[in-house]
């Protein structure tokens, strides 16, 4: 069985957001870039399913950017996968267009499942892996917090509206992970030290035959500040008097 | 601009989400002398038909397949409506059942999609969008290039509508089931059946953090708070993690958002994951023994204290009061 792991490539979700003079975009290049957090709980559970199947499960782990993504898809090799993958391009893309290029890429690769991060914390769409089902013709399951392998199928506990919904999807199929898939575990020493040497595939975007074509074009960013002050009281009677006088909320 | 809305509904009536997605498509249609439509989906719905039928015109697609709210056939039949029926604008509330079909329903429609849009504005013919990103640290404004546009849009932001003064006509869609996709099977659904409110509905909120030790303290305190005030529970992800309260109460970047009259933080660090989800609550009470802790940076009213201490005397205060 062969899982497909799309990696992001995003800021550390701790850092201090800034926005450029001129409001055009956001001040991040120097900032520290890790694996989307989500993203590494779908690379933790593509392991772990590889670690406790009786057959074969090859785990290969993809990125869609420019050459500062090898050392988060080292990461992902340090920590398990079987293989991981850089597609080569300079641009960011929008939702629609990672979906577009890892269309092309899932055609070429064939993989059983396609298990990737609902969403990323940059960006926080939750649209790509939806976006991709959908090009694929592919069932989805959506903000999975548990992923059972059956014999020809997947059961998945997702995390919904009112509480958990389970489903079974036949595969190939697209999962996307949530929180309390699992927590993922950090890389040892001496695999960050072999995963050094190890080869990163590349993958130029024209050979998958693509068009990027913008769907969302960004005019403006802005910071959002608290504006309040905080009122401090000494006790429980306080706050009560000044939600009722002052606030009027009660 | 034609606007197509997708209602979401428990059955018998319309969430109030979608009263708020209709606010949304209700002004832009205005702006662009459009129209708004409500698609309804689902099995047996006459009633929920009725309803909508106050807000706006109704397109219904009724038929067993369609009973629960899967992605593949609910994404393949709005996406036929859209087309057939060259809608320009495709609108939903941003649920989690949204993210799942109308994110599907994007991906079919050439993926023209913003999500969680807190405001908009039409600049000569351009539909602006914002939009929350980093955690809600920075705010997008985006335009949308192509079409048919989708857009999911944040409740918290978009005011639920009140009914027109008269019904309007609905159409009942011939759906054929044997072209439905039927590659999703729901096996089951796990649901804490509650009497409080929806915390995306509430006009309180009352949350816990990790300072609560175990379920029964969290019902004892934060439940007693909230049913005190008739309001609902929320929770940060950490009590979650531990099996104390469950998924659907989270509050924060990737769980629920919510912005009511008061928004009440018991025992919350305030880290900027949680604070994403609530705050732009109108009033947010912070209490935590821990002088220092970031949450009091979005309060409005910070009492240092430990909330097993202040919250019970807090809570007969106002039974005293109530019963007055």
């Amino acid at each position: 069985m062969k899982i497909l792991v799309p990696t992001k490539r995003v800021v550390d979700t701790d850092q201090k957001i800034r926005v450029s003079e001129d409001g055009s975009r956001l001040e991040i290049d120097s900032l520290p870039f890790v694996i989307n957090p989500f993203d590494a709980i779908a690379l933790e559970e593509a392991i772990r399913i590889r670690e406790q199947s009786s057959t074969e499960v090859e785990v290969v782990a993809v990125g869609i950017g420019c050459s500062e993504y090898e050392e988060q898809l080292r990461s992902a090799i340090a920590l398990g996968a079987d293989r991981a993958v850089k597609i080569a391009c300079e641009e960011t893309l929008d939702p629609w267009n990672v979906s577009v290029v890892l269309k092309a890429y899932v055609e070429q690769e064939q993989p059983d499942i396609v298990l990737m991060g609902k969403q990323a914390v940059d960006d926080d769409s939750n649209q790509a892996g939806q976006f991709l089902a959908a090009q694929l013709g592919w069932p989805q399951a959506t903000f999975a917090s548990q992923i059972e392998i059956l014999d020809q199928s997947l059961r998945v506990h997702r995390e919904a509206d009112a509480g958990i919904e389970v489903v079974s999807v036949a595969m190939p199929a697209v999962i996307t992970t949530d929180l309390r898939l699992n927590e993922p575990r950090y890389a040892s020493l001496p695999s960050i030290m072999r995963a050094r040497k190890k080869q990163i595939d590349e993958v130029e975007l024209d050979t998958l035959g693509v068009t990027i074509e913008p769907r969302i074009r960004t005019l403006k960013v802005r910071t959002e500040q608290s504006t309040r002050t905080c009122n401090r009281v000494d006790n429980v009677g306080q706050l009560l008097e000044r939600l009722r006088s002052e606030a009027k909320v009660l | 601009m034609q606007i197509l809305v997708v209602a979401e509904h428990d059955g018998a009536v319309l969430r109030q989400a979608t009263l708020s997605a209709l606010s949304f498509a209700q002004s832009v249609a205005q702006s662009t002398e459009g129209t708004v439509h409500l698609l309804v989906l689902g099995h047996q719905l006459a009633s929920v038909v009725a309803e909508a039928q106050k807000f706006a015109p109704v397109l219904a697609a009724d038929s067993p397949e369609l009973k629960s709210p899967l992605a593949d056939r609910y994404a393949h039949v709005i996406a036929r409506v859209v087309n057939e029926r060259n809608f320009g604008l495709l609108v939903a509330a941003s649920t989690s059942q949204a993210k799942d079909i109308i994110g599907r329903t994007g991906g079919l429609l050439g993926g023209v999609m913003a999500s969680d849009v807190i405001a908009h504005s039409i600049e000569g013919s351009e539909l602006l969008l914002d939009r929350p990103i980093h955690a809600g640290a920075a705010v997008a404004t985006v335009s949308l290039v192509g079409s048919p546009k989708v857009v999911t849009i944040r409740t918290s932001s978009y005011p639920p509508v009140e009914p027109l003064d008269a019904s309007c006509n609905a159409d009942n869609l011939p759906i054929d089931s044997s072209s439905l996709p039927q590659m999703i099977t729901l096996e089951s659904v796990e649901s804490k059946a509650s009497t409080r409110p929806d915390v995306t509905e509430a006009r309180v909120v009352v949350s816990g953090g990790r300072a609560l030790k175990n379920s029964d303290d969290y019902e004892r305190i934060v439940g007693g708070l909230a049913d005190a005030l008739h309001g609902a529970t929320g929770s940060s992800r950490a009590l979650v993690d531990s099996g104390i309260t469950p998924n659907e109460l989270q509050v924060g970047q990737t769980g629920k958002i919510v912005a009511p009259e008061l928004y009440i933080a018991l025992g919350i660090s305030g880290a900027v994951q949680h604070l994403a989800g609530m705050k732009n609550s109108q009033t947010i009470v912070a209490i935590n023994n821990d002088l220092d802790a970031p949450i009091f940076e979005v309060a409005d009213y910070g009492l240092v204290a430990d909330i097993y201490e202040a919250v019970p005397e807090l809570i007969t205060k106002l039974r005293e009061s109530q019963a007055n």
